[in-house]
């Protein structure tokens, strides 16, 4: 059980954050004689580094703007960081913004391929797990609907089916996932905990220190970008009650 | 998701040609036939207004602008989709991680599949005005393969520009106008090539492409100079576009 399944080292991510946004020849080039072209530098993560291992539940916790979404786009691979490296092994399910890239004109069969597609699934994967996908989402008579058509429970629905449909190695959650009704909902807790138990490794996010205690084993707070604690879940929550007091 | 990663990314690419294809027509009546009717109609109204009204009247001219409407029509739709193509998936790209220069090469392959559908169009023009196939017409493969290398290089150029440049759009649109009028679609070439100012044609690498597939549909043996000069100008812009696309594909999700 000692096999590193995710590096995070010294991880740093910049941004621009322009006074005005600079997006058009024009401007840039009246910016750039006026000499008024400037950037605030902006560092939502800085050094960062943890490890895990196969099968650890990383809870994150921090308050609003503390960086949590953004190392998890870096992990996930979204955002390039700025400096430093991140390191990871195996199939990953990133249940961050399910249904990213759906299209809204194209029906919900259509998208099951394209967002399988983008989510690192074959074809072959795919072709021989829709009709669980469908079953599971419970759309079997809208499949053939235009997306703009459902409903935003709908399109949730679909989109947790698509991204749960394989047997991760790591799962990445952020907030608790409230998907559709009461029914659906439960649905999915139950679809969670039973790929919880498989022994996966989790990257969890929330501010409900009640459910990373239940689910995780490790935790980090992330403050201003930077990691202040780190290490077992029992102690870092302690740290973070008495944080956010 | 990294073991197999080109055949996955080849996978995705034939998911966003496919998504392209079938989006593009959707909510129109006639769907694909628009990409027949609609260089048929523009044929028409050309040949009225540059044949019958200039004075021009063989029977072969519409075959003749067909062939550059329908390569031209390639380039500045697949050109502008691509420019275009970087922000018109934003939503995807903030979200999940895909190879970024599948948006561009996804859209000017989209592009260029229609176009080769629309050549059904110049078939059927060209044996009902009398302009029948002699074995010259394989030599369309090659003006037609440089079309799209000479499409993949400035999109890639354009695109990312586009990502920091949101006027590029109409600045492009500008000189689509510019490179359509300087590649002969709908006046015979030769008076100019003749004058002081030829350089204008022979400089433009559509032109060249454009010239060479005339040939081989008119049956006569291509020009290996404009060839060369369009390979090499097709090449080159693959390069650059493929340098600034990667020097710059990281900073992409700052600007969207």
């Amino acid at each position: 059980m000692s096999e590193e399944v995710l590096k995070v080292e010294n991880v740093g991510m910049k941004f621009n954050l322009n006074k005005e946004k600079v997006d058009s020849l024009k401007e840039y080039v009246i910016k750039l004689l006026r000499r008024e072209l400037q950037y605030n530098e902006f560092w939502a993560l800085k050094d960062i580094s943890f490890t895990l291992e196969k099968g650890d539940r990383l809870g994150i916790l921090g308050l609003n703007g503390a960086g949590k979404s953004t190392l998890l786009k870096v992990i996930a691979g979204v955002f390039r960081p700025t400096e430093g490296t991140v390191e990871r092994k195996g199939v990953l399910a990133p249940l961050i913004e399910l249904g990213a890239g759906f299209d809204m004109q194209y029906t919900g069969k259509e998208n099951i391929y394209l967002y399988g597609a983008v989510l690192g699934y074959s074809r072959k994967f795919i072709d021989s797990r829709i009709d669980e996908i469908i079953a599971f989402s419970e759309l079997k008579d809208f499949i053939d609907v235009p997306l703009k058509n459902y409903s935003s429970g709908m399109k949730a629905r679909l989109g947790f089916a698509i991204a749960t449909i394989v047997e991760p190695d790591m799962i990445i959650l952020d907030e608790v996932l409230s998907v559709g009704d009461a029914k659906f909902k439960k649905k999915s807790e139950k679809k969670l905990l039973d790929m919880l138990d498989t022994g996966v490794t989790v990257l969890f996010v929330s501010h409900n220190l009640a459910q990373v205690k239940k689910i995780c084993n490790k935790a980090i707070i992330l403050e201003k970008g930077k990691i202040v604690a780190k290490g077992n879940v029992e102690e870092v929550a302690k740290k973070y009650e008495e944080m956010t007091g | 998701m990294d073991n197999n990663s080109f055949l996955q990314n080849r996978f995705i690419l034939s998911e966003l040609v496919k998504k392209g294809i079938r989006l593009k027509y959707r909510r129109s009546y006639l769907g694909i036939i628009w990409s027949l009717l609609e260089p048929l109609l523009t044929m028409i109204v050309l040949t009225i207004v540059f044949g019958t009204l200039m004075g021009q009247d063989s029977h072969t001219f519409p075959v003749y602008i067909l062939c550059g409407r329908l390569l031209y029509g390639c380039f500045s739709q697949s050109t502008t989709a691509a420019l275009k193509s970087i922000r018109a998936n934003s939503s995807m790209i903030k979200k999940v991680y895909v190879p970024k220069y599948l948006y561009p090469v996804s859209s000017i392959f989209f592009n260029y599949i229609i176009f080769l559908i629309s050549l059904i169009v110049l078939v059927a023009v060209s044996l009902v005005m009398g302009v029948f196939p002699t074995l010259y017409v394989f030599q369309a493969v090659v003006p037609l393969f440089i079309l799209m290398l000479l499409c993949i290089g400035c999109g890639m150029i354009l695109s990312t520009i586009g990502v920091f440049f949101r006027d590029m759009e109409y600045l492009w649109n500008v000189f689509l106008m510019l490179i359509m009028y300087t590649c002969a679609i709908f006046y015979m070439p030769d008076r100019l090539l003749d004058s002081s100012f030829g350089w204008v044609l022979k400089y433009n690498p559509l032109y060249c492409i454009i010239s060479n597939f005339r040939s081989a549909i008119f049956g006569e043996l291509m020009d290996m100079n404009l060839m060369l000069y369009s390979l090499v100008f097709s090449v080159v812009s693959i390069i650059l576009g493929v340098y600034m696309f990667k020097k710059n594909e990281d900073k992409f999700i700052l600007h969207i």
